[in-house]
Formats: structure tokens, C-alpha cells, sequence
């Protein structure tokens, strides 16, 4: 099933037709509204006259999370604050909250978007769905929310937390899809399983996002549970869950073109790169009310293909993400991407894909050491035996992030499982 | 004879044996006989409890991942020459003794054994007269 087949599957020109109309509309508006942009344009010598259509975006300044803190909390809404009718923000870990704002159409929109992934994922008007991304300033919430309803599914909104509760209401109510982070399913995985409820349950998929996941665990978690997994892909400078979404033959996440214009950067350039070639994700909002942004650095890193999808679907698709620019760890000069780690784990089998990196400076060398939790299903009646997993480990590791790593076996489920965001990395080292 | 032995799969961390040893305790749950093997960076504690099915629950709920693993319990009298013997008995019947430790039973001393292939190991032992205690015999002994 497609959402919206006229959308969905314009044809490349229709595509670029209809963001060369959105584009022109949206810069004068910016232009008019926005002062932050229409500074930085005169800055650059840039007039709205000079965006002429799709292929002028490139003249258009980049956007970065701080200029978003710069304008804390609305400054760089282009609506009056009496058309804003939600607001999310991110949380503010280092600094300041970024804040952004939705007019009713913005709403609308977002629910459009969702609902196009979840009809991509099988979800409609029969399911039951169970929300278990937190409900509140983050956007997960409401934003899947919204969009189940907008499908015309059943919504149980359970927000994060309460692991029994939310077992207990998945077998009694006979939810068919979760919405939740990758993290939180494995989590819930292995809770359904020791509490012997896997066969007890109808979940038949999972709509996950809001941190980057592997191939490897997503058929870690189908395996177990019996169910397809789907990607949703946002954020929430963009939109919130809902920018892009992969469908049934999981040939990458399809972006919603007619709202939001991909684009793939050298983050060292800044210049764009050849289709197919990895480099930084870069959005410019073509409907967005509230807060439109040009060229906005996302920081995750990808590749954009345009080919046809075998769904019928024709646009624009991003690969598997390869790490983001900012949790790439530089170690002993080498480029260390998280995933790379839980890629090599479940590739080897006998571990949880739950890890934790400490990155350590120990007489000017920095160290990296891998906890590892030995599998619950492993039989750990040997020392020969754990000290060949942890070689095989050791090796598998060495060759999948090319430095050498000191690998700890940990006790089956001490690591700490996160109903968020997981924590994957401390970097202990003093940098000056 | 198969004794049913607990696996438990432990961090060198401060208290970490002594929460292992707590939560059977307080279950009700007695160590008849008990090794540790580890190296600097975790160990593994074998067990021999009156109640393993119990022992094992227990310990999951506690979040402490024990495995079963079947062992023997091999008598060995107190003569000359006995332990030698038990352990030709075991090679000859092509099976390896992985890891011994000793059970106290009193006068006579016990050991207990892990070997590659433990049935016709029994059968072997059985034949040439050793004599090992049953489940049930080895669950009860207090120490
Ligand atoms: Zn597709």
C-alpha cells in the first residue's frame, strides 16, 4: 500500500518540478520574514531573484544547530508566534534547548509524513499501535502519534519507560506495531523473552528511529520476535520522525522530496559530492511554516541514490547511515564509528550487540576498550572458552575499525539498556 | 550420577562473589561444595547446590546468569594410588577430565569431575568399581 501515490511516485521531473515551485516560494518568504536569513543572503551578495529553481539551491548559506541556539528559543520562526500552534525542543545537553515551532499546516504535513512510513511499513486502519517513544518536548512521540492516527489505527500511547506495563498492555490489547528507538526494542526483546511472552504476543512490526541501527540488528530483532522491522528517519530541526522511511525490500529510506530537498556534502568542503558517495546529509524545508530552513547540516552520514525503488516509489533514497560527523571518535588517528562496533557483533554471534567503547589517553596513546556481554545463551562453563571468544573478538574487531582494541567481556545484561537514546561511548581522555 | 553444576559467569568486582553467595542464602538455596577458576578479568564459579532449578531462578532474578553444566561425583578412598586410578578409567574411555574439584564428604574424600564425555564415562567408572554418589546424595550433603 502507498500513502500518496501521486506524491510518492511523481516522476523525477514532476519531482523537480514541484520543488523548483516550492523553492522560489519559500525563499522570498524567508527573505521577508526571517531576519537572521536575509542578513546572511545580503551578506553573500544573494537577492530572491537569484533562486530561480531546484538547481539554484547550492547558492543558498548552510544552517547549523547553533544558529538554531543563537535564536533561542524563536527566533528563527517566520510566522507570527500566533500562528505556532506546538513547539518541540531537543534537549539542550551541551548548552542551550533548540526550540521548534509548528503552524497548523506544519502539523498536518508531519502527520502526512508519518503516515506515508507507517502505510510503507503495512500499518492501517486494523492495527493497534503502541507509541513507546517518549511523549513531551522530544518529537517522537506526537509525531508518530499523529501520523497512526492519521492511518486511522488504534493508538496506545505509551510513551517510554515501565517495560512490564508495556509487555502486559502489548499481549492484552494484541498490538500489531511498535514505535519505538532500536535500542528500546532489543531492550524489550529480550524483557518479552525472559518473561516468556515472545509467542504470546501479535506484533507483527516495528517502526524504529531516532538512532542510527544496523542491518545486523534489525534481523537480530526479526529473528527473535517474529516480526519486520521498518526505519523512520527524522529530526527534529527538519520535522520530527517522518523525513524519510524505508519500505519492505529495505532499499534505503525514501524522503519525502516534496517537502524536504537531500542533498550529500564534504563535511570538510562543504562542496556536494557525486550521487552515491558518502558524505553529510543536508535538508532545505520547501513547505515548512513555522521554521524553514535552508541547507541544514544534519550531521549523519549518507548516500543518496535516485534510482526507482522495486515498491514503485520513485524518490530520492538514502542508504543505511554510516555514523554521524560528531560521534565519529578520532582514535590514535583513526576514524571509529560506533556502529562499526555493533556491526562486527552481530556479525560474530555468541555476544548481545550491547557494547560500550571507552576511549582512554594512557602516556600520550590513546586505548580503546570494548565491553562486550557475553550472550545469555552462551555457555560460559570454561575459561578457554571465554578467553577464544574474546580473541575471536579481539580480531574481529581489529579488522572491522582497523586499530587494535582491548575487548572486555561483561556479565549478560550489565551494560546499561537505554529506553532512549542508548550510550555507546565514554571518552575519558583530557583533551586540551 | 549426573550432577546438575552451576555455571556462574562473574566480573573481578569488588562484592560480586559475595552477591552470588547472598542471594542463594537468603533463598534458602545451600552450597554443598564450590571453585573458582579466573583469570584478571572475570572468573567462572562453579557450584554444587541442594536445589539447582532453584538456585538457577534465584539467580536470574537477581540478574545473575547461571548455566547448567552436568558433573560427577566421583569417590575417592583414602588410599594410594586411588586418584590415579579413577583417572585411567577416565582416559581409557577416551574422554578428558576438563577441571576437578573436591567435594567433602567426611572421612573419604570426593572429587568433583567434569569430563569431555560424561555417560560413558559413568559406564566406565561403574565397571571398574569406582563408586560415585547420585543427584539426590550429593544435593543433601552439608557441609
Ligand atoms: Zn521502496
Amino acid at each position: 500500500m502507498i500513502w500518496n501515490e501521486t506524491k510518492e511516485c511523481m516522476s523525477r521531473d514532476e519531482i523537480q518540478t514541484l520543488q523548483s515551485a516550492r523553492l522560489v516560494k519559500m525563499v522570498n518568504r524567508v527573505y521577508h520574514n526571517v531576519e537572521f536569513y536575509r542578513k546572511k543572503m545580503q551578506q553573500m551578495g544573494l537577492e530572491p531573484g537569484d533562486i530561480q529553481g531546484i538547481e539554484d539551491i547550492t547558492k543558498l548559506p548552510y544552517t547549523t544547530k547553533d544558529d538554531l541556539r543563537d535564536n533561542y528559543p524563536f527566533g528563527l520562526f517566520a510566522v507570527p508566534e500566533s500562528e505556532i500552534v506546538r513547539v518541540h525542543a531537543s534537549s539542550g545537553t551541551t548548552g542551550k534547548a533548540t526550540v521548534v515551532g509548528y503552524t497548523r499546516r506544519d502539523i498536518e504535513m508531519w502527520s502526512e509524513c508519518v503516515a506515508r512510513v507507517l502505510t510503507m511499513g503495512g500499518v492501517g486502519r486494523n492495527d493497534k499501535v503502541q507509541i513507546s517513544y517518549g511523549y513531551g518536548l522530544f518529537t517522537g512521540g506526537l509525531g508518530a502519534h499523529y501520523g497512526a492516527e492519521n492511518v486511522g489505527a488504534m493508538v496506545i500511547p505509551l510513551s517510554t519507560g515501565n517495560t512490564k506495563k508495556q509487555i502486559t498492555l502489548m499481549e492484552d490489547f494484541g498490538v500489531t506495531t511498535i514505535c519505538c528507538t532500536p535500542s528500546y526494542l532489543m531492550y524489550l526483546t529480550e524483557a518479552l523473552e525472559d518473561a516468556g511472552k515472545v509467542d504470546k504476543i501479535k506484533l507483527k512490526s516495528a517502526i524504529c528511529g531516532a538512532e542510527p541501527w544496523t542491518d545486523g540488528m534489525r534481523n537480530e530483532i526479526e529473528r527473535r520476535l517474529g516480526i519486520t522491522a521498518y526505519d523512520i528517519y527524522g529530526l527534529s530541526e527538519i520535522l520530527g520522525p517522518g523525513v524519510a522511511g524505508d519500505c519492505e525490500h529495505h532499499t534505503g529510506l525514501h524522503v519525502y522530496e516534496d517537502h524536504f530537498v537531500p542533498e550529500i556534502i564534504d563535511p570538510k568542503t562543504l562542496q556536494p559530492v557525486k550521487e552515491g558517495t558518502v558524505g553529510e546529509l543536508v535538508f532545505t524545508t520547501i513547505t515548512k511554516e513555522a521554521l524553514p530552513l535552508f541547507r541544514y547540516r544534519t550531521k549523519d552520514l549518507t548516500s543518496i541514490s535516485y534510482d526507482k525503488c522495486p515498491c514503485g516509489r520513485t524518490m530520492a533514497r538514502l542508504s543505511r547511515f554510516q555514523g554521524r560527523s560528531d560521534d565519529m571518535l578520532i582514535i590514535r588517528g583513526v576514524n571509529v564509528f560506533p556502529s562499526q562496533v555493533e556491526a562486527a557483533l552481530l556479525e560474530l554471534g555468541g555476544v548481545t550487540p550491547n557494547y560500550l567503547l571507552v576511549v582512554d589517553r594512557i602516556n600520550n596513546l590513546d586505548t580503546l576498550e570494548v565491553q562486550v556481554e557475553a550472550d545469555d545463551n552462551f555457555n560460559f562453563d570454561e575459561i578457554r572458552e571465554l578467553e577464544n571468544m574474546t580473541k575471536k573478538i579481539t580480531r574481529t574487531l581489529e579488522q572491522a575499525l582497523g586499530i587494535a582494541a582491548h575487548v572486555k567481556l561483561v556479565e549478560p545484561k550489565t551494560l546499561a539498556r537505554s529506553e532512549g537514546k542508548a550510550k555507546r561511548v565514554i571518552d575519558n581522555r583530557k583533551l586540551l | 550420577m549426573l550432577i546438575k553444576q552451576l555455571s556462574v559467569f562473574i566480573e573481578n568486582r569488588e562484592g560480586r562473589l559475595l552477591e552470588v553467595t547472598d542471594v542463594l542464602a537468603k533463598h534458602d538455596v545451600n552450597i554443598v561444595t564450590l571453585s573458582l577458576a579466573d583469570t584478571s578479568e572475570y572468573g567462572i564459579l562453579r557450584i554444587i547446590v541442594s536445589d539447582p532449578e532453584k538456585g538457577r531462578e534465584v539467580l536470574k532474578e537477581a540478574g545473575i546468569s547461571a548455566k547448567f553444566t552436568e558433573v560427577i561425583a566421583v569417590q575417592v578412598p583414602n588410599k594410594s594410588g586411588e586418584l590415579q586410578h579413577i583417572l585411567k578409567v577416565v582416559s581409557d574411555a577416551g574422554s578428558n577430565i576438563e577441571y576437578m574439584y573436591v567435594l567433602s564428604t567426611g572421612i573419604n574424600s570426593s572429587v568433583i569431575v567434569k569430563v569431555t564425555d560424561t555417560l560413558p564415562v559413568i559406564e566406565a567408572l561403574k565397571k571398574s568399581g569406582v563408586t560415585m554418589y547420585t543427584a539426590e546424595e550429593v544435593y543433601r550433603f552439608q557441609a
